[in-house]
């Protein structure tokens, strides 16, 4: 037994998994700044980017490790940078540049407990709904989330992926649960590993325009360095990436922004679903709290109660059209999360009054435990 | 250095959370010693955010204000506006920040009291790295030095940032480096800092073992051999940046000695310690320069 019997298995952090799924999708750049419960990201690609031929940098504070990941996404690479709450916070601004500006890159943020420095080594699901409204203005983003150290690595690689595709910053969410968790991670071999590379320009540097029109409403940005100048600014821009005061293009642009990652909601978004077919009562959970539903799912049904289970892998864009299924067929759905009910409200808003919504929510620092949701399904049955 | 009396007053008590050796936790007691009761202390995100201990098992016996890690400075700005308005000019208000609060994500909020010149102490316990996150590098951390996101493939290469210049370009009316191994030193720095107005910057080298490699014991004793081997002067820079003082009165130990107890330069091989030598008597010599400099030009403000 051993590493060599099992060439792709190794026990990983979550965190760690986080680090090796960035490599397998072909980070290059990392920046970021110290922050409990995320600086294994950080560490460990101090030793292994290098090694990769790739560029770590730790920045002097979290906004520089956002606008550096931008930075660096513009000449091509692909680019990450991890934090925490407080430090989430405060790379809000560039998330939104990054928005606007429609340059791909990467965010994880292993969650804790909020609001402010709050728990820095205890579990929350509290910035699930900062990751979707947390930069000013109007805007689209992708936002996945991971249950276990298997999926930290392969939800990284889909971020990287769906960057890519879809030219926008996408934030992947862990919970200090998940982050800090040793387990088993299956390694696919690297050929089995599907990448996407963001489009490059088809036409010669005189004739390109960064924001030109496209079918699918997703810009061709050229790498910097490469032979093709153009202007990227935070303000309203038009085709050419410079600023504009024409209100029909502001509006056009807005819209698009928003546009190019609803209208493929179907692309993006992702569940899981644990005995939902004939089930009485749903349960909709994400991240670790998802396994303590899995197994709340496990004991009722041996119990003989008909409980299933949506997980969803993407939380935004929100999966309404699953949530409406769910609840047209279920007499209630419980929510158990990490915070005071921020994802109940979209299950309550998706649900269309189809179901009565319960929310389980705790916010103490401790994991949400398979008795809990056990103990509400059977005061709902 | 002249011996003196030890302050009896005690405010900060038993019962704190540091690892052993810590210098930031000595530091602490010492500050506190000389600053008296009538102090409110501010600490961003850094280990004495922790050292203090949860409720109800507090070690310091004063009001602290925990800010938002990049906000130590202005948070005493406010704090010591607030006084002022309401008639207390008294109260002594003092940031107490680690070297990654100061030297990398606290600076502008630094530089801004700064050059207000806002009436408050602030004291940067400097370890040399993020210790309070797990021993990630900071821009104090000196070359050749062994972090967790400076692994010995890739160690620091870059040369601690000379905050004390940054701080003495700003023109401030008081500027002082010490060290844990100087109590006596340290505490009469505090106390100057204490009756002169505007923002006073102390900048104290605190040993942290466990970030180090090191024997928790050698804390006071590298603290003493850093002043000596010159590669953490002690200054003072008072008028406004316009006279410095540094003290030389000490016998001059080795440099290598000073760093091969500490397992964060393990990896470093001859060649390197000599250019680093190289370096420290360098600065060393610049910064005497400099002091004879300064002494030979007339203050502008006497």
């Amino acid at each position: 037994m051993g590493k060599d019997n099992f060439p792709n298995v190794r026990m990983m952090q979550g965190n760690q998994a986080c680090a090796e799924g960035a490599l397998a999708a072909g980070c290059r750049f990392f920046a970021g700044y110290p922050i409990t419960p995320s600086s294994e990201i950080a560490e460990h690609l101090s030793v292994a980017l290098p090694r990769a031929g790739g560029k770590f940098i730790q920045m002097e504070d979290e906004i520089a490790a956002m606008g550096a990941t931008i930075g660096a996404s513009l000449t091509g690479l692909k680019s990450l940078t991890a934090t925490s709450g407080p430090g989430f916070s405060l790379k809000q601004e560039n998330i939104g540049y990054a928005c606007m500006t429609e340059v791909p890159c990467v965010i994880i943020n292993v969650m804790r407990g909020g609001p402010s420095t709050g728990m820095p080594t205890l579990p929350a699901q509290m910035d699930v709904q900062q990751a979707r409204w947390g930069t000013h203005g109007d805007h689209s983003i992708i936002v996945l989330v991971a249950a276990t150290a298997q999926d930290a690595y392969e939800q990284t690689i889909r971020a990287f992926n769906l960057a890519e595709k879809y030219m926008t910053p996408v934030i992947l969410l862990l919970d200090e649960i998940v982050g800090h968790t040793t387990e088993k991670v299956v390694i696919p071999d690297a050929s089995k590993i599907e990448l996407i590379d963001r489009k490059k320009p088809d036409v010669p540097p005189e004739e390109y325009k960064p924001y030109a029109e496209t079918e699918d409403l997703i810009p061709v940005l050229a790498n910097f360095g490469t032979g093709y100048k153009y202007n990227v600014t935070g303000l309203c821009h038009n085709e050419t990436g410079f600023p504009i005061n024409d209100n029909a293009m502001i509006e056009k642009l807005i819209v698009r922004l928003t546009k190019k990652i609803v209208s493929n909601r179907d692309d993006i978004i992702s569940n899981r679903t644990m005995s939902l077919d004939d089930a009485e009562i749903g349960i909709f959970a994400y991240g670790s709290v998802a396994r303590s539903a899995q197994s709340a799912v496990t004991r009722c049904r041996a119990e003989g109660i008909k409980v299933g289970l949506l997980e969803p892998t993407v939380l935004w864009p929100f999966p309404k059209d699953e949530v409406l299924e769910m609840a047209k067929k279920v007499k209630a759905i419980i929510v158990p999360e990490m915070n005071l009910g921020q994802m109940a409200r979209e299950v309550e808003l998706a649900s269309r009054c189809e179901a009565p919504i319960l929310k389980l929510g705790r916010v103490d620092g401790n994991p949400i435990l398979p008795d809990q949701i056990v103990k509400m399904v059977k005061e709902v049955v | 250095m002249k011996p003196a009396v030890m302050p009896l007053e005690e405010l900060m008590g038993s019962g704190h959370l540091a690892c052993q050796g810590c210098g930031a936790t000595q530091a602490m007691r010492f500050a506190l010693k000389v600053l008296g009761p009538e102090t409110a202390l501010v600490i961003p995100a850094c280990c004495w955010a922790v050292i203090d201990g949860t409720f109800p098992h507090s070690a310091v016996n004063l009001p602290i204000y925990h800010t938002a890690f990049e906000t130590a400075a202005v948070v005493a700005s406010g704090l010591k506006a607030g006084l002022e308005m309401r008639g207390d000019t008294e109260t002594t208000v003092m940031a107490w920040a680690g070297d990654g609060g100061t030297f990398d994500i606290g600076l502008q909020a630094l530089s801004g009291a700064a050059e207000r010149n806002d009436d408050i102490i602030y004291v940067c316990y400097d370890n040399e790295a993020y210790m309070n996150t797990g021993i990630q590098r900071s821009s104090s951390t000196p070359v050749g030095a062994w972090t967790t996101t400076t692994p010995v493939t890739n160690y620091k290469r870059e040369p601690k940032k000379n905050m004390i210049d940054i701080m003495a370009a700003h023109s401030i009316p008081y500027i002082a480096t010490a060290s844990t191994a100087y109590p006596h030193d340290f505490m009469a720095k505090v106390k100057k800092a204490k009756s002169i107005r505007g923002t006073k910057y102390i900048q104290i080298f605190a040993p942290c073992p466990t970030g180090w490699k090191m024997a928790p014991e050698l804390s006071v004793k590298s603290a003493r051999d850093a002043v000596t081997s010159k590669v953490y002067p002690l200054l003072e820079i008072t008028e406004h940046g316009q006279k410095l003082k540094v003290w030389k009165d000490f016998e001059p130990t080795s440099v290598r000695d000073y760093m091969k107890v500490q397992g964060r330069f393990r990896h470093l091989k001859d060649e390197e310690f000599d250019q680093i030598e190289k370096d420290v008597e360098m600065k060393w010599q610049r910064l005497v320069a400099k002091e004879k400099m300064l002494a030979s030009i007339p203050g502008l403000i006497e």
